[in-house]
C-alpha cells in the first residue's frame, strides 16, 4: 500500500509541478525581458480555467474548450498589456505591483458577476475520463495527460526560446532590450508577443487544471504564491529555473502533505503531531524557500546572462 | 529626497494638531448626534492608519516594498485570540507577547528577506505572509479557516478600560498619534537618515562603511512590531482573529493606502486608511460587487498618484518642501 501511494503521491506531485511550471515560464520570462512585476498573471489561469469550462459546456468538445481557452486568454492578455499594462513599464515596481494588484480585484470579481460566486465544475474529456496502467499501478489517464502536455510544452519552449530567431529575440531582450532596440528591432512588439505567450500558457493551465481543482474567483491567487515561491527558487528571469523549481515545489508540496504527518506521529505524540502535521506541511515550500534563499540567493537555477 | 521639515508653527503643524484634536472629538460628536457607528468606522480607519504608518516606515523610508505586512496584524490579532482562548486575558500580556512574537518573526524572515532585493523582496515577504496565512487555517483548535471568536477583550487593568468601543478608541488613537509623532522623531533622527540613504543608493551608504544590513533589519523589526500592535487593535475591535487579516489582500490594501495617502510622508498613511476605508464603505453600500469599480481605481492610484493626496497638499505649499534645509 505504501509503495503505491508514494508513486501516485509523487505522479500527482508531477502533474501540479507541470501546471506550476507553465505558469511560472511565463511569469519569470515578462519579469526577466520587461523586468515587470505581472501579479495579475494568476488571474489569466483564473480565466482560462472558466473559459474553457464554459466552452466545454457548450460545445461538448475538450479541443474547442482549449482552443477557447487559449486565443482567449492571449486576447485578454494582448488587451491588458497594450491598454494598461504597457504603461508600466518604465515606472518602479511598487506601481507596477499595485496596478496588477488592482486588476486582480477587478478580475476576480468580473468572474464572480459573470459566472457566480460558487465553483464551477468541469468534468474531464470523455476520452480520458478512466485511469491507465502505469508500470502495475493504476492512474487516472486525465493526469497523464497533464503531465505528457506539460513536457511537450516544456520542451516546445525550450526550442522556441534556444533554436528560433523569436527566441533569439527574447534572450537578447533580456541581456539589453535597449540595445537590441537600438539595432532595429521593435522590442514593444516583442514585449507584446511575449506577454501574449505568457497569457496563453496560463490560459492552457487553466484549462488543464480546470478538471482537477475546482474553478471558483481567486483560484489564481493561491496558484499565484506557489507560482512565486518557484520562481523564487529557480531564480528570477531563469526558464530552466522555473521548470526545474516547478517540478520540486510540485512534488515537495504533493508529498509533503501525506508523508509529513505521519512522520510526526513516529516521532511525536499523536494529539501533537495530529495538530502540528497539517500545518507544518503546509508550510513546507516556504520554509524551503526561505532555506535556499538563506544559501542561494540568486536561487538554485539562476539565468545565465 | 529628504523628509519634510517645517518649524513648529507653520500653518502644516497647525493643521496637524488641529486634525488630530477633531478626531479626538469623534466619539463625543457621534454621541451627541446620536450615530455610534461614527465611532467604529473611525476605529477602523485608526487601526488600519497605525498598520499602515508601521508600513511606510520601511516601504517609504527604506525603500522596502513589503508585500507581505498583514502578517503582523494576524500575529497581534491570534496572539490576542490564543491567550483568551486559554483564559488569559490581561492586556499587558497581550502586549508583550504580541511585540515578542512580532519582533521574532520580522527578525527571522527580515534576515532572510534582506539577502535579496528588488522583486525578490517583494515576492519573499508576500510569501513569508502566505506561510503563516496557511499556518492560520490549519490551526484547526483555534477555528482554522473560520477564526476565532475572542469573547473578552484586552484588559489593560483599572487604568483605562477598552471593553467599550469609546475606551478601545481613545487607546487606537494614542497609539496613532505616538506613533505619528515617534516617526517623525525617527526620520529626523540619524538613524532614519541613515534609512533614506539606503533607500537612494544602497551601494554608496554600504562604500561609506555603514552596516546597511543591521539598520534595514532594525527598521524591519520596529515596523512589525508596530504592525503587530495594530492586529492587537484589530482583534479587540472586531472580537475576532481570523486568517482572513493575513490575507496578501490586506497587505495589498496596505500599500495602496500608503501611496494613496502619499508615500514617506507622515500623515500619508493616515489619510490613505481614511480615505481608503471610506471609499470601501461607500462601494460596498452601493454594490455587492464593489471590487469590481475598486480594482481599477487602485489601477488609476498606480498610475497617477505619485506623491499622493498628502503629498499633493504638501506640493502647493512653496516654502517648506522645496528647501529641504534640516
Amino acid at each position: 500500500m505504501t509503495w503505491n501511494l508514494l508513486v501516485t503521491q509523487a505522479l500527482n506531485g508531477l502533474q501540479f509541478g507541470v501546471v506550476l511550471f507553465l505558469l511560472a515560464a511565463g511569469l519569470t520570462l515578462v519579469l526577466g525581458v520587461m523586468n515587470f512585476v505581472n501579479l495579475a498573471h494568476g488571474s489569466l489561469y483564473m480565466l482560462g480555467a472558466y473559459i474553457a469550462a464554459a466552452a466545454f459546456a457548450r460545445s461538448d468538445s475538450f479541443i474547442v474548450a482549449g482552443v477557447a481557452a487559449v486565443l482567449g486568454t492571449l486576447l485578454i492578455g494582448v488587451v491588458v498589456e497594450r491598454t494598461t499594462l504597457r504603461t508600466f513599464y518604465a515606472r518602479g515596481h511598487l506601481d507596477q505591483v499595485l496596478a496588477t494588484f488592482g486588476l486582480i480585484l477587478f478580475f476576480n470579481e468580473a468572474v464572480r458577476i459573470v459566472w457566480g460566486a460558487s465553483p464551477v465544475y468541469m468534468r474531464p474529456p470523455d476520452a480520458f475520463s478512466g485511469t491507465i496502467e502505469l508500470l502495475g499501478f493504476t492512474y487516472p489517464s486525465y493526469r497523464v495527460l497533464v503531465i505528457v502536455v506539460g513536457l511537450l510544452m516544456a520542451g516546445g519552449l525550450y526550442l522556441l526560446i534556444h533554436h528560433t530567431r523569436v527566441g533569439m529575440l527574447i534572450r537578447a531582450g533580456a541581456t539589453n532590450a535597449q540595445m537590441v532596440s537600438v539595432l532595429g528591432v521593435n522590442i514593444r512588439l516583442v514585449n507584446t508577443l511575449l506577454f501574449g505567450l505568457g497569457a496563453a500558457m496560463a490560459g492552457l493551465s487553466g484549462l488543464m487544471a480546470g478538471p482537477i481543482f475546482s474553478v471558483q474567483p481567486g483560484m489564481g491567487d493561491n496558484v499565484l504564491i506557489a507560482v512565486i515561491v518557484v520562481i523564487v527558487i529557480g531564480g528570477i528571469g531563469s526558464v530552466r529555473g522555473a521548470f526545474y523549481g516547478a517540478l520540486i515545489v510540485g512534488v515537495v508540496d504533493t508529498v509533503g502533505r501525506i508523508y509529513l504527518p505521519l512522520l510526526l506521529r513516529q516521532v511525536a505524540e499523536r494529539t501533537v503531531a495530529d495538530a502540528a502535521g497539517p500545518a507544518l506541511a503546509s508550510m513546507l515550500i516556504y520554509l524551503f524557500m526561505a532555506v535556499v534563499l538563506a544559501v542561494r540567493p540568486q536561487g538554485l537555477f539562476p539565468a545565465r546572462r | 529626497m529628504l523628509p519634510e521639515t517645517l518649524s513648529a508653527r507653520s500653518p502644516r503643524v497647525i493643521a496637524v494638531v488641529v486634525f488630530m484634536l477633531l478626531l479626538a472629538a469623534v466619539p463625543l460628536i457621534s454621541a451627541a448626534i446620536g450615530q455610534s457607528y461614527y465611532v467604529t468606522l473611525v476605529t477602523r480607519i485608526l487601526v488600519f492608519g497605525l498598520a499602515a504608518a508601521s508600513l511606510n516606515l520601511i516601504l517609504g523610508y527604506g525603500g522596502l516594498v513589503s508585500f507581505g505586512h498583514a502578517l503582523y496584524l494576524g500575529i497581534g490579532a491570534y496572539t490576542v485570540g490564543i491567550l483568551s482562548f486559554h483564559g488569559i486575558s490581561n492586556g499587558w500580556i497581550h502586549l508583550v507577547v504580541t511585540l515578542a512574537l512580532s519582533a521574532l518573526v520580522s527578525f527571522l524572515t527580515g534576515l532572510v528577506c534582506m539577502r535579496t532585493s528588488g522583486v525578490a523582496f517583494i515576492m519573499i515577504t508576500l510569501a513569508f505572509a502566505q506561510m503563516f496565512y496557511f499556518l492560520g487555517v490549519s490551526l484547526k483548535q483555534y477555528g482554522g479557516d473560520d477564526g476565532l471568536t475572542i469573547t473578552q477583550r484586552s484588559d489593560f487593568g483599572p487604568l483605562f478600560s477598552i471593553q467599550g468601543n469609546t475606551g478601545l478608541y481613545y487607546l487606537a488613537l494614542g497609539l496613532v498619534a505616538a506613533t505619528l509623532y515617534l516617526s517623525w522623531r525617527f526620520v529626523h533622527a540619524r538613524f532614519g537618515r541613515l534609512l533614506l540613504g539606503t533607500k537612494s543608493n544602497i551601494r554608496r551608504m554600504r562604500a561609506l562603511g555603514f552596516p546597511v544590513l543591521r539598520y534595514q533589519v532594525a527598521a524591519y523589526v520596529i515596523s512589525g512590531c508596530i504592525c503587530g500592535v495594530a492586529g492587537l487593535l484589530l482583534a479587540n475591535f472586531t472580537n475576532f482573529a481570523s486568517p482572513a487579516y493575513m490575507y496578501w489582500t490586506v497587505s495589498g490594501d496596505l500599500i495602496v493606502m500608503v501611496i494613496l495617502g502619499g508615500i514617506a510622508t507622515i500623515m500619508g498613511p493616515l489619510v490613505g486608511a481614511a480615505v481608503y476605508v471610506i471609499l470601501e464603505t461607500v462601494l460596498s453600500a452601493y454594490t455587492q460587487h464593489w471590487m469590481v469599480i475598486l480594482g481599477p481605481v487602485i489601477v488609476l492610484i498606480a498610475l497617477l498618484a505619485n506623491r499622493g493626496l498628502y503629498g499633493l497638499l504638501l506640493a502647493r505649499e512653496p516654502s517648506d518642501s522645496g528647501s529641504g534645509a534640516p
